[in-house]
């Protein structure tokens, strides 16, 4: 672990830890979130057959920092009839939802903030702790626009959560334990041994898994989805219709912290697939680093494959956001009551006939 | 000695930290004009009208209600699921004498409605209830 040996160099825990976590912070987190809203830009202009941003630097690459500059200068305003502590507090609670779940993320065998052995249900956990902030945020807006988009998300990220649980359930029962540094490093360095494929079991049962293990993945990424807000189920922040949702009211900083906080989301959703069902950080096809036997080599490229995977699911979520309209309010209930819910238990029965074989 | 817990609360410290230090470098090169029209609640550009802080809808409670039950059960399930491999058969069958339970009780919430979102019903009147109303109120033509 490298927090271990910073520890060590350094002689202080704390500040080591304090390093530790300022790496997925600064290095990781802020620049991709700053990109994210780039490539969401571009994106959309490409399934719009438009160009996108292309003034600010080369191919409109710098044109997100220019945003955020921007938004720092701004004016912050508070509304005159806001519930003003509350106002200021909720962007602290929305950020902290999300950035507790990086803290059990394993971005590569030598870099996991903190090892904990509940890990998978930790990040479910924490990651609705975000809704507390988003109710705090709609109510003290004292905006009608705001109070709908905070209650309406409210409903939507509590009731998809039991179906994510429950296609995660279903995959914990054939993994058997909840630390997500584990749970990739049993997905060993060939693709076939991934959970999605049936993980690196043998003969029939691996073969009879990849379709439950297929039908859970799709469950937990439709259910996630409409956790993080994205469309199809956006109802929250439908803006032809809310406004902005529940961020109505914010300006200037305090809005771009609800905005990191949403990639951020993006991210954690794709990163807890991508460890659970595509082998975590471990590369497809064996590592490099092995091959020419430099082993200083292979966690940076454990990194790497965790990030390129994550991030292709974060790309596919951008993708349906510009593919699909959204949901009514009484139909998005309805998927998750009446559709996700039932097939989660099926499957959930299907993998624990299968593992007993 | 900094427990694996310890290492989650100096992420939820960092976290707080930097929330603020954005805050603190807007609040220092930020402009401040506040004006009645800026401190205004948001209505598309209308004075508001009334307060937001309502009596709120009660199929937000409904689905408040059966969430709870959903998300208590499926914690209890995870430790269930963790050791399911190793108990074979007998796990099998404690597991799913509770997902039964579990099951049932959707069933029952199915069958009474409460997972439909209920929407308002608009009952088009047919010609000769309009005819009558017009007589009733206008006499007849």
């Amino acid at each position: 672990m490298i927090s271990d040996q910073l520890a060590e160099i350094l002689g202080n825990k704390i500040i080591a830890y304090l390093i530790t976590a300022a790496i997925p912070l600064f290095l990781f987190l802020v620049p991709y979130a700053l990109y994210a809203v780039y490539a969401e830009r571009k994106v959309s202009a490409f399934m719009q057959d438009r160009i996108g941003p292309n003034r600010v630097g080369p191919k409109g690459l710098l044109q997100t920092i220019a945003d955020i500059l921007k938004l720092i200068q701004k004016e912050d305003i508070i509304p005159k009839s806001a519930d003003k502590p509350i106002f200021v507090m909720a962007p602290y609670v929305v950020f902290m939802g999300t950035f507790a779940a990086f803290a059990a993320i394993p971005f590569s065998s030598v870099f996991i903030g903190s090892n904990i052995n509940l890990g998978v249900f930790y990040i479910m956990a924490v990651s609705s702790f975000s809704v507390i902030g988003i109710l705090m945020a709609g109510w003290a807006g004292n905006n009608k626009y705001s109070l709908y988009g905070a209650m309406r998300s409210v409903a939507q990220i509590v009731s998809y959560e039991v179906p994510a649980l429950l296609a995660i359930v279903s995959a914990v029962m054939v993994i058997g334990t909840l630390n997500l540094n584990e749970i990739s490093e049993m997905q060993t360095a060939r693709f076939w041994n991934w959970w999605i494929f049936g993980g690196p079991l043998q003969g029939i049962q691996k073969f009879l898994l990849i379709v439950p293990m297929l039908v859970a993945f799709v469950i937990f990424f439709v259910a996630s989805l409409a956790e993080v807000n994205r469309t199809p189920f956006d109802i929250p922040e439908a803006e032809s219709e809310l406004v902005a949702g529940f961020h109505t009211e914010y300006t200037g900083m305090k809005f771009a912290i609800f905005f990191l906080a949403e990639y951020g989301n993006m991210f954690v959703v794709s990163a807890i697939s991508t460890a659970i069902f595509f082998g975590g950080w471990q590369s497809p096809f064996g590592y490099l680093g092995n091959s020419f036997s430099i082993p200083l080599l292979v966690p940076i490229e454990q990194v790497f494959w965790f990030l390129f995977k994550s991030l292709s699911l974060v790309l596919v979520q951008m993708w349906l956001r510009w593919t699909l309209p959204r949901l009514r309010v009484d139909q998005l209930m309805a998927v998750c009551w009446k559709y996700l819910t039932p097939y989660a238990f099926v499957n959930l029965v299907l993998i624990g006939i299968i593992s007993l074989i | 000695m900094l427990t694996e817990f310890g290492k989650i609360l100096i992420f939820l410290i960092l976290a707080i930290i930097f929330v603020a230090l954005a805050f603190i470098v807007n609040r220092i090169i930020r402009p401040q004009k506040p004006t009645r029209e800026k401190l205004m609640t948001y209505e598309c550009g209308e004075n508001p009208i009334g307060s937001p802080w309502i009596k709120f809808n009660v199929r937000f409670y409904v689905v408040a209600l059966i969430f709870l039950l959903f998300d208590v059960e499926i914690t209890l399930l995870i430790p269930w699921a963790l050791v399911y491999r190793e108990f074979g058969l007998y796990g099998f069958l404690v597991g799913f004498l509770f997902l039964f339970i579990l099951i049932l009780g959707m069933l029952y919430e199915w069958r009474k409605g409460d997972l439909d979102w209920v929407k308002p019903e608009v009952k088009p009147k047919d010609l000769k209830t309009v005819m009558k109303e017009f007589e009733e109120q206008y006499g007849k033509s």
